[in-house]
């Protein structure tokens, strides 16, 4: 699609407690840019389309190749990192530029996502060996059950699944997707599998797994394609078994 | 004495092992990131990380894989912390394994390896072509561990503003600025690590991050602490050209089979197996990539006329290259739109990594007792080129050399910072708060972005991959030219609320800086060593210049001095790729 500029919308907040206002831009059109060097054009010269010197947008980036996760912001109203969407493939103009919703905006399109890593810690996110000091070979693990947790791993704590599910808002104590997908990549793993009871005690209950919906838009949302419904189903199975287990044995 | 604590500046590899290592010692640690540590640098990288693991029956041994990294780094490093991270690799390697990393496997589940640059033997660990996320998970999952337990406070979303250094010359704690609020604070700690990562920044576009910007270093630099062997900076062969960013494409489609060739006569041509038989596409990354500036540059034998020769990994099996590369295979697709599976992508070198850094001692720490520099940041492990798969290992291995020798300073202390006097950070306050309300107030015609751009062009264009001195000597006029500029810059946004601008300011200022200590330190060093080349002065020269540079900050420009080197270990030899490197012997 050939354009001369490149028309941004963008949804702007000055603080975390002002309200939110549009402000929409034209900036001049180069082949191969993405939502990231757009907005970095800008910055060289912050005018709006009534011609208005404004302040530059604020938004998060860090690495620009989708694995860092910063960058997650609603474009279009899909979420998905600012990096990896090139201004070429998207058709619509104006291209919409929004904050994620179910996030804490701090600046315009900058978000807390703080929440994310907390869940990380109630599910108990690490593999708990008793030093970094050294004990020799680690244990072994077979390369196809490697490479099916290797796609766990690669979960950026970037937010669309969080965004895009129905049964998640600030106010849900839904743990979410990636807590849950984090949750059946350390149970995989030789030594992390010794903690699996009390990850599954994690969410079990209040705002853990039975709280999702089943609307699937979670594995739809992540970039990085991991099979966030499949690991939910995993886990419903282990969770159900090991509830009738904490039952029988209580 | 009361409670201990320190700082740690930086939530990469580097700053969490060290973390990790004072945690495990009972030691507080403040964490402070520019962003989520999990979002830091280290995710990056890609192709993995060197140990000589020896289970490819290979008889590689931890003497070898010195004997490579101080060749490879053209005899520039210090010998003895080189030898001790290669002989400690194998075991942090295991360590990372009990971590949960998903490293790639044999058939029979132990750790596989490949091949990388500069070696002969597969010596890489590594997970996919993810290994710097993989690792970094690791370690933020280990320290999100001691945060819960209450020993890790992490202080995200924070910039490190500067040292306080007291009347002895003491580091008692650091300056930070709260990145939402914009508010500057004082924090006292018994000592303070600053693990910020490399600079590319001061090249404008790299294959780092846009967090890259050196700004800590920079910032330390000017408070008295010695920048070291600046000029050293690498050049990565294969990257993808970006308008915000270089993407790397790693070494590991090398190690995998992938070719490099570009056509002459109408004929593919694969110019790295014709001139470097003994390591082909395999060479180091300073030799590939002043091979693929000269046929494009001095040539003019790109793709398409343009500075352009292509990687080609089309002749290899798709699974097997979603398997071992399916992070580079993703990133290329995503952001090129061909498919490197059916045809060959398209690279040009890029500025990658800086060798040079923050000048410490064996321990880790700065001239300035109580501040220590590790990782990316620091100087040590490299010499004048970095073995691919070398920085995550370096990273990770400068962590538990750094945090535990901050354990063993603080144990020496007679006063906790607590008991310092507060006129200390009263008056580093006083100043950085000074420095702030100048630059919120600049209403000049610059534009920092702009600047920035001016900046990173010429430094790409005359401080890469060949180098002249009269470019040389005019870069750094144009860099002090930008630097008179910087105070006629326009802030734009005068917010007191999440201002990215004025931060960019203050970082820029920072990185001005170092430009000038990367530039003149080329400039001085009349010779050619790993990624420092002069046409002009083609031969490493040993006897003028296997020496170490340091750089000391003045207001009128840095001054310069050089440090012996410490090779009790390998007698250096001269360095060539286009026949075996011959071996230095164990003795």
């Amino acid at each position: 699609m050939s354009r001369e500029f490149i028309h941004l919308k963008v949804k702007r907040q000055d603080t975390a407690e002002t309200s939110a206002y549009w402000e929409e831009f034209k900036i001049p059109y180069k082949p191969n840019m993405n939502v990231v060097s757009v907005l970095m054009e800008l910055r060289k010269n912050p005018v709006n389309v009534e011609g208005r010197k404004t302040n530059p947008v604020v938004w998060e980036c860090n690495c620009l190749e989708e694995v860092c996760g910063a960058c997650s912001m609603r474009i279009n109203g899909m979420p998905r990192q600012a990096c990896s969407a090139l201004i070429d493939k998207i058709e619509k103009s104006p291209i919409v530029l929004e904050p994620l919703h179910k996030f804490p905006v701090i600046r315009d399109l900058k978000v807390d996502r703080q929440v994310m890593f907390d869940y990380l810690r109630k599910i108990t996110g690490w593999v708990n060996i008793d030093g970094s000091w050294e004990l020799g070979r680690g244990p072994r693990f077979p390369e196809k059950d490697r490479q099916w947790a290797y796609q766990l791993s690669r979960c950026m704590t970037c937010g669309c699944c969080l965004e895009s599910c129905p049964n998640y808002s600030e106010r849900s104590p839904f743990i979410g997707p990636q807590a849950i997908n984090q949750v059946r990549l350390f149970n995989a793993h030789p030594i992390g599998q010794m903690d699996r009871e009390k990850r599954l005690d994690a969410i079990m209950g209040v705002g853990g797994i039975t709280d999702c919906g089943n609307a699937q838009n979670c594995a739809r949302a992540c970039p990085k394609e991991i099979p966030l419904t499949v690991s939910i189903a995993d886990l419903n199975k282990d969770t159900t078994l090991y509830g009738m287990k904490r039952w029988l044995y209580k | 004495m009361a409670e201990k604590r320190i700082i740690v500046v930086g939530g990469g590899l580097s700053g969490l092992m060290a973390t990790m290592k004072a945690a495990e010692k009972g030691v507080k640690v403040d964490l402070f990131s520019l962003c989520p540590v999990k979002r830091s640098h280290s995710v990056c990288a890609q192709g993995g990380i060197n140990a000589a693991l020896d289970t490819k029956g290979d008889n590689d041994s931890t003497w070898e894989h010195f004997d490579d990294t101080i060749y490879g780094g053209d005899f520039l490093a210090n010998q003895t912390p080189v030898k001790e991270m290669c002989d400690k690799a194998p075991g942090l390697i295991y360590t990372m394994d009990r971590m949960g990393v998903m490293f790639s496997r044999t058939p029979e589940g132990l750790l596989d390896l490949r091949l990388f640059g500069g070696v002969k033997y597969p010596r890489t660990a590594f997970a996919g072509a993810t290994t710097g996320q993989q690792l970094l998970y690791a370690c933020d999952e280990q320290v999100r561990k001691w945060e819960d337990a209450g020993m890790v406070k992490k202080y995200e979303e924070w910039e490190f503003l500067s040292a306080v250094i007291d009347d002895d010359g003491v580091c008692r704690g650091i300056v930070a600025q709260d990145l939402a609020t914009m508010e500057i604070s004082t924090f006292a700690a018994d000592a303070v690590l600053l693990a910020t990562g490399g600079a590319g920044m001061i090249y404008g576009r790299s294959t780092n991050s846009i967090i890259n910007t050196g700004s800590a270093a920079g910032a330390v630099y000017q408070q008295g602490v010695s920048y070291a062997n600046g000029e050293f900076v690498q050049i990565h062969p294969t990257a993808m050209p970006g308008d915000d960013k270089n993407r790397l494409m790693s070494e590991s489609a090398r190690g995998e089979g992938g070719r490099v060739w570009t056509y002459k006569d109408g004929k593919p041509w694969y110019f790295l197996e014709e001139w470097y038989p003994a390591y082909g596409n395999l060479v180091p990354r300073d030799i590939a990539a002043r091979a693929i500036f000269k046929v494009c540059v001095e040539m003019g034998l790109g793709i398409d006329g343009e500075n352009k020769v292509y990687l080609d990994l089309s002749h290899k099996d798709s699974d097997f290259l979603n398997i071992r590369l399916g992070g580079i295979m993703e990133i290329y697709e995503k952001f090129h739109g061909d498919d490197p599976r059916k045809v060959p992508m398209k690279i040009f070198p890029s500025v990658h990594y800086f060798m040079g850094g923050i000048h410490v001692d064996y321990k880790h720490q700065t001239a300035v007792p109580g501040l220590f520099a590790s990782g990316e940041c620091d100087y040590m492990y490299h010499g004048a080129n970095r073995l691919g798969a070398n920085s995550l290992l370096s990273a990770l291995y400068s962590g538990t050399v750094s945090g535990p020798a901050i354990v063993e300073y603080i144990n020496g202390l007679d006063k906790s910072a607590k008991e310092v006097d507060k006129k200390h950070f009263e008056q580093e306050l006083k100043r950085q708060q000074e420095w702030n309300d100048k630059i919120i107030k600049m209403d000049g015609s610059e534009n920092p972005y702009k600047l920035h751009q001016e900046m990173g062009d010429i430094m790409t264009e005359n401080v890469t991959v060949v180098r002249y001195n009269d470019k040389l000597q005019q870069t750094d006029e144009k860099l002090q030219e930008l630097q008179e500029r910087w105070h006629n810059i326009n802030i734009q946004d005068a917010s007191a609320w999440g201002n990215q601008g004025l931060m960019f300011t203050k970082q820029l200022w920072n990185m001005m800086q170092l430009a000038r200590v990367i530039t003149i330190g080329a400039l001085n060093r009349d010779e050619s060593r790993g990624a420092h080349y002069k046409p002009d002065f083609p031969n490493r020269n040993d006897d003028e210049w296997m020496k170490t540079t340091k750089a000391k900050y003045t207001p009128d420009g840095p001054v310069f001095e050089y440090e012996e080197i410490d090779n009790q270990w390998i007698k250096p030899r001269p360095r060539k790729y286009d026949v075996d490197k011959g071996a230095s012997k164990n003795e």
